[in-house]
């Protein structure tokens, strides 16, 4: 054995580090061929790369890309909902732009009270689940099983087709948006509050248990005091996304400005879609901005 | 044994009688407190009045949802092949509506995120300028897009793809560029010290921090686009979304309702299968760790 060459230690070293580099090296290209396969087959699916027949600009017929072809035309979209406005004509050219305003500030309204009724309702049934479906405060095994179960259900089907049910059992109007909305958020706040409801201290309801109260007793003056906080902020990102969701349901028949859209884009009135959408967009950002003020207010007010 | 000072029970009762105001809080809370709580009453109230929720209507309505309900049981299994066939395609492109969506959508945000993360991009207008662009882009609702995008590449998957990868790019671009700006500095430094420029130091100091983190939300991020895959069909932009509504509005409740639990479980699976490997995903980046 020769002065220079490497102690036994080494080598081994040197072995187990070449077998973890070629492991890892493996282990990257399995995962990269898998991620290739999916894309293929999803994008077979998608059909994402289908060919279309367009005219051509000498008029003849040819064979395209569908995303090549389609990316002009959404141009061309986008351009139309672009109203034209004049400096000297402005007041006649909003007027114009936001012809039917009287309509759709009423719908407006119709779709933030909606919302406010699916969270108060969403709110009241999630916060009422809550406490059977957390995993150390559920009177029994299978009482949470069921509440859980039902929340999942409740929050995996989307709105709109709680809505579609709904408008054939309520008809047509803000009523069965309401319901739909509600039941969805039902389901994703009783998870979140669950969550907070398994992340609280047990010992002040333990001391409930101890000095005789029933389960009503522990939930009431042993959870709900440490889950207030959040719950309440919570309760306003929900309301957030609630108004989005009640913005879009009009589509159904379920009430607010989606069902405006909805006309809008079938009766091709391009710049009323840009308008409804202004409105949505200021409302939503408005909504925002105040609901974020507010929850730090509350999470100020618990800091002290 | 009494304290002499202590009244007894009787007499605080009497108290308690005598001058109910001066137990518990004080006015200004109490009428703090009632306000807040009559405010929102009175405007439930008000809603339930404009939106002509009478109980009679109510009670038919829920009489109707009752009848809905009972087609879910036996449910509805007597589905022919060509139908099976559709359902297993409808699935299948909701799948891959919300795949090809999240992984477009990621590519065009990871290069945005680094440009809106604090610690990457050191102008401060510019940052300014990109993060309220992602906020825009994140106000557009999936549905809308698909409309949209429906009007130029024609009804299909193509157009809720395009639609899930758009409004994936401004929420996908925030949540990637808060995490490279919460990650820790010292590997930068470490980097930085060792004389490597500046691309140097995010390729050997920030990537290799933040790429479970990313990978992790973007799986998050799957699983609740295909959530919304489903229903971009109602608008006729791919997937199961079309033979549920269609078999809604023709009142076929027990096929809608096999098609509901058909999504549930596809759902189920899905957030099963992303959980584990969320769950690899972390747990392989505490090993590196340690190592």
């Amino acid at each position: 054995m020769s002065a220079n060459a490497p102690p036994a230690s080494l080598a081994s070293f040197q072995r187990a580090f070449d077998l973890h580099r070629r492991r890892q090296r493996r282990q990257f290209w399995i995962t990269a061929l898998l991620l290739l396969a999916a894309l293929a087959l999803t994008a077979e699916l998608a059909n994402f790369f289908q060919v279309t027949q367009v005219t051509l600009p000498d008029g003849s017929r040819g064979e395209r890309w569908l995303l090549g072809a389609g990316l002009p035309r959404l141009g061309d979209y986008v351009e139309k909902t672009i109203p034209q406005l004049g400096l000297s004509t402005l007041p006649q050219d909003l007027q114009h732009w936001f012809w039917r305003w009287q309509i759709w500030a009423e719908l407006l309204l119709e779709t933030v009270l909606i919302a406010f009724m699916a969270t108060v309702l969403g709110v009241a049934g999630g916060f009422i689940l809550s406490f059977p479906a957390a995993r150390n405060l559920a009177p029994s095994g299978w009482v949470r099983w069921l509440t859980r179960r039902y929340l999942e259900i409740a929050r995996t089907v989307p709105e709109i087709v709680f809505a579609l049910i709904f408008v054939f059992c309520f008809g047509i109007g803000p009523l069965a948006g309401v319901m739909a909305i509600a039941l969805h958020s039902t389901g994703s706040l009783g998870k979140l509050y669950s969550e907070a409801n398994e992340n609280i201290d047990m010992r002040p309801v333990e001391g409930v248990r101890a000095a005789g109260g029933t389960w009503f007793d522990q939930i009431r003056y042993g959870v709900v005091p440490q889950v207030l906080p959040n719950t309440l902020s919570y309760t306003l990102l929900r309301f957030e996304i609630n108004v989005r969701s009640s913005s879009i349901i009009g589509y159904v028949g379920a009430g607010g400005l989606g069902e405006e859209l909805r006309t809008a884009v079938s009766l091709q009135e391009y710049t009323d879609l840009s308008a409804l959408f202004l409105i949505i967009l200021a409302t939503v950002f408005l909504i925002d901005w105040a609901s974020e003020k507010l929850r730090h207010r509350i999470i100020g007010l618990e800091a002290i | 044994m009494q304290h002499p000072r202590i009244p007894d029970e009787k007499t605080v009762a009497a108290l308690r009688k005598a001058h109910p105001a001066a137990f518990g809080p004080d006015p200004a809370t109490r009428r703090r407190r009632a306000l807040a709580l009559a405010l929102p009453a009175a405007l439930f109230l008000w809603c339930l009045w404009d939106f002509d929720a009478t109980p009679l209507r109510l009670w038919q309505g829920f009489g109707r949802l009752g009848e809905v309900l009972s087609f879910m049981l036996p449910p509805h299994v007597g589905f022919d092949l060509r139908e099976l066939g559709e359902i297993a395609r409808g699935l299948g492109e909701t799948l891959s509506i919300a795949f090809l969506g999240t992984i477009l959508g990621a590519m065009v945000a990871l290069p945005l995120s680094f440009l809106g993360a604090g610690n990457i991009n050191r102008l401060p207008l510019l940052r300014f300028g990109i993060r309220r662009g992602f906020d825009v882009i994140r106000s557009f609702e999936t549905l809308i897009l698909a409309l949209i995008f429906i009007r130029a590449f024609g009804l299909g998957p193509l157009a809720g793809v395009l639609a899930i990868a758009v409004g994936e790019i401004g929420v996908l671009a925030k949540l990637y560029a808060e995490a490279i700006e919460n990650i820790s500095k010292k590997p930068v430094e470490g980097v930085t010290a060792a004389g490597g420029s500046r691309p140097q130091s995010i390729r050997f100091g920030v990537l290799p921090q933040v790429v479970p983190v990313l990978l992790s939300i973007t799986l998050y991020n799957f699983e609740s686009n295909v959530r919304s895959g489903t229903i971009l069909g109602i608008v006729g932009a791919g997937g199961i979304g079309f033979l549920l509504s269609d078999r809604i509005k023709a009142f076929r409740w027990d096929e809608a309702w096999s098609i509901i639990i058909l999504i549930i479980v596809m759902v189920f699976i899905v957030d099963w299968i992303s959980g584990k490997l969320r769950e690899h995903l972390i747990r392989g980046g505490a090993d590196t760790k340690i190592e």
